[in-house]
């Protein structure tokens, strides 16, 4: 028989409010099996602790109930109370009576008649409680850091100044990510690349620090402090090793006509290129869908130029594999498609753009270098109107809910710049909200309308046609309620971000869930915002949501304290209640090992004592307690009740089941 | 055909194939048949049996007999394959200590059926003509297929032999329009008042003999729940009307996906309770909610509850 | 004799990731629901067992509702999508057996749905009440 103590939490009035406290402890008090029950105002504070620590002495305790608040708020520190007086843990156990009593109900009979209820429950389930020790598993010193954009990259330069191995893996043949496409940065108006590319470069001679580039992770197994996982290094048909990034090659190549996605497809690349000049690692690759040597086997020019020998047609996609402690899931965005926004005309006319594609119109590296030309004819625009929220804020099946919360600030950048550069230029903006919260946001946005002339319209713009060589912007100006229209021979579309395609399929492998809309779910949206709820998993940057770049840095930064938290243990302590099999009930049927997600189960042949001193062999399964989460989906597959859950044991639940409905 | 299956299993014993052979033997009449073990060429000339009234399906003996030393010879008829077949799947049967035979079968007789007629004094039964002529103390009397044999086997799923390695006469088809979901139907169709008081009166006969569970190839479990004293669940007999629903309700949910629908339990319950009509509920909802699925059909099929599609029907 | 007013008892197993949560979320914004409903908490929807919603309703439970995450949010990555093979099973079998089938319940709540936890447990409630005792599944040797 347990000697069970019962400490009723007042929470001040949050729950005595509510509840008869006094009333639930004296009930409690005459459950079998309980020796002291008492009632207390904070029992999370530290005289609560003390009276709960002094009772398990006094009364020799063997289990413990706490009427409380959630167990999720409290659990482990009256756990580790107990622990502190030699109590297993494990022997712990919370009735939620705030939560799930005081604070949802009125009537303080009925109130206190459930949190007695809850009582018995918690009690009838501690009668059934065993120590449970927790067990160690090691750590792989190394984080995975899934994307190399500018959250990647500064997350892995954080660790790898910890002292920590880190690998990136991107799937483009160049790390940067969005980041290296931009031309100025909100709000201070520094180039994006003067302070990106330092970053980059410090990631490539970092020691500690490997770089898959034009790589993807297939497949990941394990749990937190051992993950393997399986890289591809797609084959780029040029030696990595080899290439010195010299460029002839890419000048030389005779294939021109390939769509360049640096540029947004404003211009061409050859088959063979290095996607910008400041790219890391700055090597070649080839692009086998163009490449005539690779699709007919006619040309070879670049090998033939090369000085180091370094193409290789024959090179084949390679899998490689690597332990890690922690993974990083900084997989970044993209602007959605403004094809579904067909009103925009942006399918039908060069001359809308979005925004991204002006990012690249306004760079020096970009198709026009650098100065503002339209597309269709490469004059230089006068008007210009750019329609904000293409996308964000959209209730309907094409758009996106949320605001992408980058392009009030995006646009009044790409206002002033070319207000700046091209005063000649008219500026129009067509918004719901301008929303710039922020540090300088505002002022900076004040300066595009105040300083530099910016015409910001609230308003939607409804249509967008062709007008002779302009394009005619139909539009609602909603302050002056009227309907206007301006024929403008530019129109920049800010189009909504979305999470990237290969987010979900990551998600998926990394077992660390998403939201609708495919942004990574965090731990806690307050408290816990750069984990995954899967031990293990990290955020960085707008996988978890949108976010300008002070925030994906500062976020990335965050994550890798996160990580560097647990590469810097050398052991982890695993969950103790865990699946365990009775192998005097197994069957080895295998119907546990189709439900587990994490592989935990395998099965041998052992051999049992049969009748008349005979010997069986039967196949039975264990459970790896390390690489079990405790989900219990064996449990129920299993039909000879021989796989349970510890700490949430048939029996556990069923004394719960009991007493709820006595 | 008897004599055939005879033949060749004193043939396997003798070349040492086998050193043990699966079959069935007579009980105190000819047709309360019993599986049986033979170890020896006498003891298959001196007990062997094989008539229409073999319905017992002797694929769960191998659970046991499979583990013990030397290779044993059984004989399956079409559904006891797919039963063979689920035991593999769930590691149940060990392969190589098992030569299979498959005999064709084109239904059993239910002698309860016979006895409804008025027939006593049974010695003997043959087909003849697509009918059954049976044999009796007081003479022969011929009897029509339909009106003689088992339910089970009037809606046969499968004369297909999953799984053999030789065969004693033909193998046949699946069974497309088997009908075996008819009764299931017109349950479905009574309203709640009406199915609750049907099965009230099936389940409140059970003794809880638990000859269902023994017979029953999918309930291999080296201790029954229902059995084991730290179940929190164990009962012997069932002490009321929950417990009776409580047994068979879990006991259909153990079998869900695993149950191949041989009919066993509902042969062998000494209270005739149609307690397959549970199992095929199971397999008639699995195959409209998730695809037709037949268990034992494919060993390296997937379990309907070992697996799901993200787009599965709400419950 | 007191006539009062008919109390149904129901079990609500929550998962320890979304579902519990929702509940706390339900409590912290207080959104109440009825005193009838009791959650126990397990780790994760997968992990009850139909043998557990036979003994509350043999203990005398008169609905019995499951709550996990949104499929594809488990936190175990597939354990609600067995809930919910398993729980339509056997849900249609009890109602093959005439158990009226409002008495079984599974529901997707998240840790963000407090509101959510609140209306579907208010529902769920009135739903079982309007049904009233549960008679077909129930020993009444644990009635006394």
């Amino acid at each position: 028989m347990q000697r069970i103590g019962v400490f009723v939490c007042h929470c001040g009035t949050n729950i005595a409010g509510t509840v008869d406290v006094k009333a639930v402890a004296e009930a409690l008090g005459r459950e079998a099996g309980v020796v002291f029950s008492t009632d207390y105002q904070y029992m999370c504070s530290e005289s609560g602790q003390q009276l709960m620590r002094g009772a398990i002495r006094e009364h020799k305790l063997t289990g413990v109930v706490v009427c409380s608040c959630s167990p999720r708020m409290h659990e482990n520190t009256f756990r580790k109370a107990a622990e502190l007086e030699g109590l297993n843990p494990y022997m712990v156990e919370i009735a939620n009576i705030r939560e799930h009593v005081s604070w949802i109900h009125k009537d303080m009979k009925e109130a206190t008649e459930k949190a007695i209820i809850l009582g018995r429950a918690a009690i009838a389930k501690v009668h059934l409680n065993q120590p449970l020790q927790a067990g160690e598993s090691p750590v792989t010193k190394r984080a995975l850091v899934i994307g190399g954009g500018i959250a990647g990259i500064q997350t892995a330069l954080d660790i790898a100044e910890a002292g920590f191995e880190v690998d990136i893996v991107e799937k483009s043949p160049t790390i940067g990510g969005k980041m290296a496409q931009l031309d100025k940065t909100f709000p201070t108006l520094d180039c994006a690349a003067c302070i990106l590319t330092p970053k980059m470069v410090d990631a490539a001679q970092h020691e500690k620090i490997k770089i898959f580039s034009f790589s993807e992770v297939e497949a990941v197994q394990g749990y937190v402090g051992n993950f393997r996982a399986k890289i591809r290094r797609k084959a780029r048909f040029v030696d990595e090793d080899k290439c010195t990034g010299c460029g002839l090659c890419t000048e030389k190549c005779p294939q021109k006509k390939v769509p360049n996605e640096f540029n947004m497809g404003l211009d061409n690349r050859r088959a063979i290129y290095i996607p910008f000049a400041q790219a890391v690692p700055k090597v070649a690759t080839i692009d086998p869908n163009y490449c005539t040597m690779l699709k007919s086997g006619k040309c070879g020019l670049c090998a033939k130029i090369c000085g180091t020998g370094a193409i290789d047609y024959k090179q084949q996609d390679q899998i490689i594999e690597r332990e890690y402690g922690a993974i990083v899931a900084a997989t970044g965005f993209n602007p959605i498609d403004a094809k579904a926004y067909n009103e925009y005309g942006y399918a039908t006319y060069p001359d809308v753009v979005t925004s991204l594609e002006l990012e690249r119109l306004m760079n020096a590296a970009g198709p026009t270098n650098g100065t503002l030309l339209r597309p269709s004819d490469n004059e230089h625009p006068h008007k210009i109107v750019f329609v904000q929220c293409v996308g964000s804020r959209c209730e309907e099946e094409r758009g996106k809910q949320y605001c992408s919360k980058i392009c009030c600030m995006y646009t009044a950048k790409h206002a002033m710049l070319i207000r700046e550069k091209y005063p000649d230029t008219e500026v129009y903006v067509f918004y719901i909200d301008v929303r710039t919260p922020g540090k300088n946001f505002d002022e900076f946005y004040r300066r595009a309308v105040e300083q530099y002339g910016v015409h910001y319209i609230k308003g939607m713009v409804g249509k967008v046609t062709q007008n002779g060589k302009q394009l005619r912007v139909q539009a609602s100006d909603l302050l002056a309620g009227e309907q206007m229209h301006i024929d403008a021979d530019l129109v920049v579309l800010a189009t909504a971000i979305e999470p990237d395609k290969s987010a979900r399929s990551i998600a998926t492998m990394l077992t660390a869930s998403m939201d609708t809309n495919d942004f990574f779910t965090e731990a806690h949206p307050k408290l816990r915002p750069v984990e995954s709820p899967t031990a293990g998993i990290f955020l960085s940057g707008v996988c978890q949501g949108p976010k300008d770049i002070p925030e994906t840095v500062s976020q990335a930064s965050a994550c890798a304290a996160k990580v560097i938290g647990v590469l810097a243990k050398d052991k982890l302590t695993c969950n103790p209640c865990v699946a365990s099999s009775d192998e005097m009930l197994c069957n080895g049927c295998s119907s546990c090992e189709k439900v587990c997600p994490y592989g935990a189960i395998s099965y041998s042949d052992k051999e049992f004592r049969g009748p008349n001193r005979t010997t069986l062999i039967r196949r039975v399964a264990s459970v790896n307690p390390a690489v079990c989460q405790g989900c219990g989906a064996c449990t129920v597959a299993c039909p000879s009740g021989a796989m349970d859950l510890k700490g949430f044991t048939n029996k556990q639940i069923m004394a719960e089941v009991d007493a709820i409905c006595k | 055909m008897q004599a055939v299956m005879e033949k060749r299993a004193l043939e396997l014993l003798a070349d040492g194939t086998v050193n043990r052979v699966l079959g069935w033997t007579a009980g105190e009449f000819i047709y309360d048949v019993t599986p049986a073990v033979f170890e020896t060429a006498e003891e298959v000339q001196n007990g062997f049996l094989y008539n229409d009234f073999c319905g017992a399906n002797l694929s769960k003996y191998l659970v046991k007999e499979s583990r013990k030393e030397g290779k044993i010879l059984v004989f399956l008829k079409p559904c006891d394959t797919y039963s063979f077949n689920q035991l593999l799947a769930e590691h149940r049967i060990i392969r190589e200590n098992v030569y299979v035979i498959g005999i064709e079968c084109y239904g059993k007789v239910d002698v309860e059926k016979l006895r409804e007629m008025g027939l006593s004094g049974i010695t003997g039964i043959r087909k003849a003509d697509g009918d059954f002529v049976v044999e009796t103390i007081y003479g022969e009397k011929t009897v029509k297929q339909a009106d003689a044999m088992a339910e089970r086997c009037l809606a046969c799923k499968s004369k297909r032999h999953v799984v053999y390695d030789e065969l004693i006469g033909e193998d046949g088809e699946v069974v497309e329009d088997c009908n075996r979901f008819d009764m299931v139907e017109k349950l479905e169709q009574m309203t709640p008042e009406e199915r609750f008081a049907f099965w009230r009166g099936e389940l409140s006969r059970c003794i809880r003999c638990n000859a269902c569970r023994n017979v029953c190839p999918a309930c291999t479990c080296e201790q029954c729940v229902f059995d084991n004293p730290n179940s929190g669940v164990a009962q012997k007999a069932a002490a009321s009307s929950f417990e009776e629903n409580m047994f068979h309700i879990i006991r259909a949910f153990h079998v869900v996906g695993r149950c191949t629908d041989c009919g066993e339990c509902s042969r062998v319950c000494p209270q005739n309770i149609p307690l397959h009509l549970l199992n095929r509920k199971f397999i008639k909802d699995i195959n409209s909610f998730y695809g037709t699925y037949q268990a034992g059909e494919d060993p390296n099929a997937k379990p309907p509850l070992g697996t799901f599609t993200t787009g599965d029907r709400e419950a | 004799m007191q006539v009062t007013e008919y109390k149904p008892k129901i079990v609500a197993f929550c998962c320890n990731w979304c579902s519990y949560a929702g509940a706390d979320g339900a409590g912290s914004a207080r959104l109440g629901y009825p005193e009838d409903v009791k959650i126990i908490r397990v780790p994760c929807s997968c992990r009850v067992n139909p043998m557990f919603i036979l003994r509350a309703f043999q203990r005398g439970a008169d609905g019995v509702i499951i709550a996990g995450c949104h499929p594809g949010d488990c936190h175990y990555t597939s354990g609600n999508y067995f809930t919910r093979r398993r729980m339509a099973l056997l849900f249609s079998m009890l109602e093959y057996l005439g158990v009226e089938k409002e008495r079984v319940r599974v529901e997707w709540i998240s840790a963000a749905e407090g509101a959510k936890f609140s209306k579907t447990m208010t529902e769920f409630t009135a739903t079982v009440a309007a049904l009233g005792e549960n008679k077909r599944l129930e020993d009444l040797r644990c009635k006394q």
